[in-house]
């Protein structure tokens, strides 16, 4: 620090003094970061405070006087599951999302394996291939493929959707092969030399070994087919088929002036487990992140 | 010395798995000649027409028709569905031709073996020889398989609608037939005066809108991140966790929350602001308002990844160098010019185009915070929010429009392949494949 070097340099009796500045301005601009620190968490807490704060309180409106309401009242949340087929929602977003989620982590990480310890012919095409595939617009290949699955016969079923979101899974191969490319070879040679087959070192080396990457492709991928609602709303045609993230856009869409503390009452109970996944597993999720970017 | 070879490959091109069953591997010859018999079976039922429908779209239009006494709507041929179900038997067709010349290749490999004096291997061995050689090939048929028929076939469909005339009200089927037109959308989207004003209106927003959402998340995550990292500050994981929850919560409702908040008449926002006395702004319906809304709405959402994997190379960068700069007395400062921008800079760049990327295909956010609004009389279906991939979903779900959606997907498309493609050969990890070989 330069500060040091003035301070050497300056006749010791006003040396005290500098010392004391130097600390009077490291702890003015410590307090200005706590303060900025505490700017920042209400910035980003306010629009989760505002909307649980909002499904408790009596009415309809989304004008109210006060942040926090005079009286509490449940009655938005019961009016969900009365109002709407909200339980069944919930059911069968939920089967869509973890059924979606078993099959396009193992998809994803048998692609990423076979990329990151197999050589054969035509790899690099591939890997560019599958890449660049990933950059189309879905939208434009939504009418393609709701046509595809109205010859399958699966339109207006659940199914449709987990086919779709697992399908198009093993496009996001890239940090499953970064991630084994770390693992050191030695190991699944001495596995090989142990007579240990291919299925045998993917399972029994490389899964526990990359239980982080696991944790957060799982996450990811629920939380991807929990949030969809844009392929959901074509595929779904039928009021019991729907998923919630369709049934509270439609709430919005629809009914919303009136009706605004039922949506957040059902904004509330929707995000309530997705962000408590998240929280949860925050450490495998950056680990995850990061391992992304480090391998690049 | 040398028949088996050719026998056994001339038996397997006349007819699948002949020329294996003549080397004596019957059971993979009967499985694959009964691959052969139903592609056959196949190919007679479905080429014709598919052929067809790909060649004419359909030739006989929804028509009234004399039904005993009464006319009745008779329905026509539904171009579209022709199309798809065209391409469907197509790729059936080239995937089944690639097992053709497998088949072929593989009956003359094990051909030459037995002019060498080997022995083919029998069904068991060619299945342990098929799971120990060829693993990579078994686990990556499944996911490119369905990349095969839910991606590549879309996107070939997406492109040849660009050189139809499929859109509303003239050529919507199953009313209307859609025809090949060739490159008059293309040259309509370019040369009419409206549509061409809304394209690069509309275009000039996305890049713009592209570069300042990935620049303000990034540079609002990296300064959160210093903020939260410096020395001193206490409870570090705890600031970190508050921070987090942007990214936890899902997106699609925390985007419908906003639209709320930043309602101009009943939302909590301006309602404060009039507490103060001032008049809030049109958030979401004016023109400018707007744009700096969802910019402000889409730094929420995204500074949390920027954050969180700006601390994970932060914690990376080693100690001794910033000891080694303040022997040298560097300030604060050039600490972070010299030594922490680079270092987050070169691990982070790759991330940096792919979020880029991302940006220009940023749907949720335009769509459910205004939805391209608000309206702009000068633009064909298109508001002044409206990015590329918004303003294409409005044309085609919404308004029938599908051959101008298909040009803009193609254009979209062609920029963001060609910007990953060399992005992603630039990365350390697609380098390093060389080394291998």
């Amino acid at each position: 620090m330069n500060n040091l070097q003035t301070h050497l340099n300056t006749p010791l009796k006003n040396r005290a003094k500098i010392t004391l500045g130097y600390k009077m301005r490291r702890t003015i601009w410590l307090s200005i970061s706590y303060l900025l620190l505490i700017l920042i968490a209400l910035y980003v807490l306010y629009p989760a405070l505002w909307v649980i704060l909002a499904s408790f309180r009596p009415g309809t409106a989304l004008f109210s006087d006060q942040l926090v309401p005079t009286r509490f009242t449940l009655i938005h949340y019961r009016e969900l599951f009365e109002m709407f087929p909200f339980a069944r929602w919930y059911v069968s977003t939920l089967k869509i999302a973890i059924v979606s989620m078993v099959f396009s982590t193992l998809l994803v990480l048998l692609t990423g394996y076979a990329f990151s310890r197999f050589k054969f012919n035509g790899k690099k095409k591939l890997m560019s291939g599958l890449f660049v595939l990933g950059m189309f617009p879905s939208f434009m290949s939504m009418i393609a493929v709701y046509i595809l699955l109205l010859n399958m016969n699966l339109l207006n079923k659940h199914s449709a959707l987990m086919l779709v979101y697992s399908a198009g899974a093993a496009m996001g191969y890239l940090l499953v092969k970064g991630y084994f490319d770390t693992i050191p070879k030695s190991l699944e040679e001495a596995a090989r030399i142990d007579g240990a087959s291919h299925w045998t070192i993917f399972f029994r080396i490389f899964l526990p070994l990359s239980r982080p990457l696991i944790v957060f492709l799982s996450v990811t991928s629920f939380a991807g087919a929990f949030n969809d609602f844009i392929f959901a709303q074509m595929v779904l045609r039928t009021n019991e088929q729907k998923t919630l993230a369709v049934g509270l856009y439609n709430m919005v869409s629809g009914q919303f002036a009136t009706q605004f503390t039922i949506f957040a009452a059902g904004c509330v109970l929707i995000a309530l487990p997705i962000t408590v996944l998240f929280m949860i597993f925050q450490r495998f999720l950056v680990e995850g992140l990061t391992a992304g970017a480090d391998k690049g | 010395m040398r028949k088996y070879r050719i026998n056994a490959a001339v038996l397997s091109a006349i007819g699948m798995g002949l020329g294996q069953i003549y080397n004596r591997q019957f059971a993979k010859g009967i499985l694959l000649f009964l691959l052969y018999i139903a592609g056959i079976y196949f190919a007679i039922q479905n080429s014709g027409h598919a052929l067809w429908g790909l060649m004419t779209l359909g030739e006989k239009k929804q028509h009234l028709e004399l039904v005993g006494k009464i006319y009745k709507m008779v329905p026509g041929d539904h171009s579209i569905f022709l199309l798809v179900e065209g391409l469907i038997v197509l790729f059936a067709l080239i995937l089944l031709l690639i097992a053709y010349i497998l088949n072929i290749k593989d009956a003359f490999v094990n051909g030459r073996l037995r002019d060498q004096g080997g022995k083919p291997n029998n069904f068991t061995q060619t299945l342990l020889y098929i799971n120990d050689q060829k693993f990579p090939h078994i686990i990556l048929s499944p996911p490119l398989l369905f990349a095969f028929f839910f991606s590549v076939l879309p996107l070939v469909f997406s492109i040849l609608l660009a050189f139809t005339n499929y859109s509303s009200p003239k050529h919507l089927p199953p009313a209307n037939l859609v025809d090949w037109v060739g490159f008059s959308a293309f040259k309509d989207l370019f040369t009419l005066s409206a549509w061409a004003k809304t394209f690069y209106g509309v275009f000039t927003w996305t890049i713009i809108w592209a570069v300042l959402s990935t620049v303000t998340t990034f540079f609002g995550g990296f300064a959160v991140a210093l903020l939260v990292q410096q020395p001193g500050i206490r409870f570090k994981a705890f600031w970190r966790s508050i921070y987090m929850l942007p990214f936890a919560i899902p997106g699609f409702v925390s985007l419908l929350i906003m639209r709320n908040m930043f309602n101009s008449q009943f939302g909590p926002i301006n309602q404060y602001l009039r507490w103060f006395g001032i008049p809030g702004p049109e958030w979401l319906s004016d023109p400018t308002w707007a744009k700096a809304t969802i910019l402000m709405v889409n730094l929420w959402l995204g500074f949390p990844v920027s954050m969180l994997l700006i601390i994970g190379i932060l914690t990376t960068i080693p100690r001794d160098l910033y000891e080694a700069a303040e022997v040298d007395g560097a300030s604060a400062f050039q600490k972070f010019r010299k030594i922490t921008f680079p270092s987050v800079m070169f691990a982070l760049s790759p991330i940096l185009i792919g979020q880029f990327a991302g940006n220009v295909n940023n749907f949720n956010v335009i769509y459910l915070m205004t939805g391209g609004n608000p309206a702009n009389s000068e633009y064909q279906f298109a508001g002044h929010t409206d990015i590329l991939i918004t303003w294409l979903y409005n044309l085609s779900i919404n308004n029938g429009k599908y051959d101008f959606a298909s040009v803009i997907g193609i254009i979209i498309f062609i920029i963001l392949a060609s910007f990953s493609i060399w992005n992603f050969r630039r990365t350390r990890m697609f380098k390093e494949e060389e080394l291998y070989r």
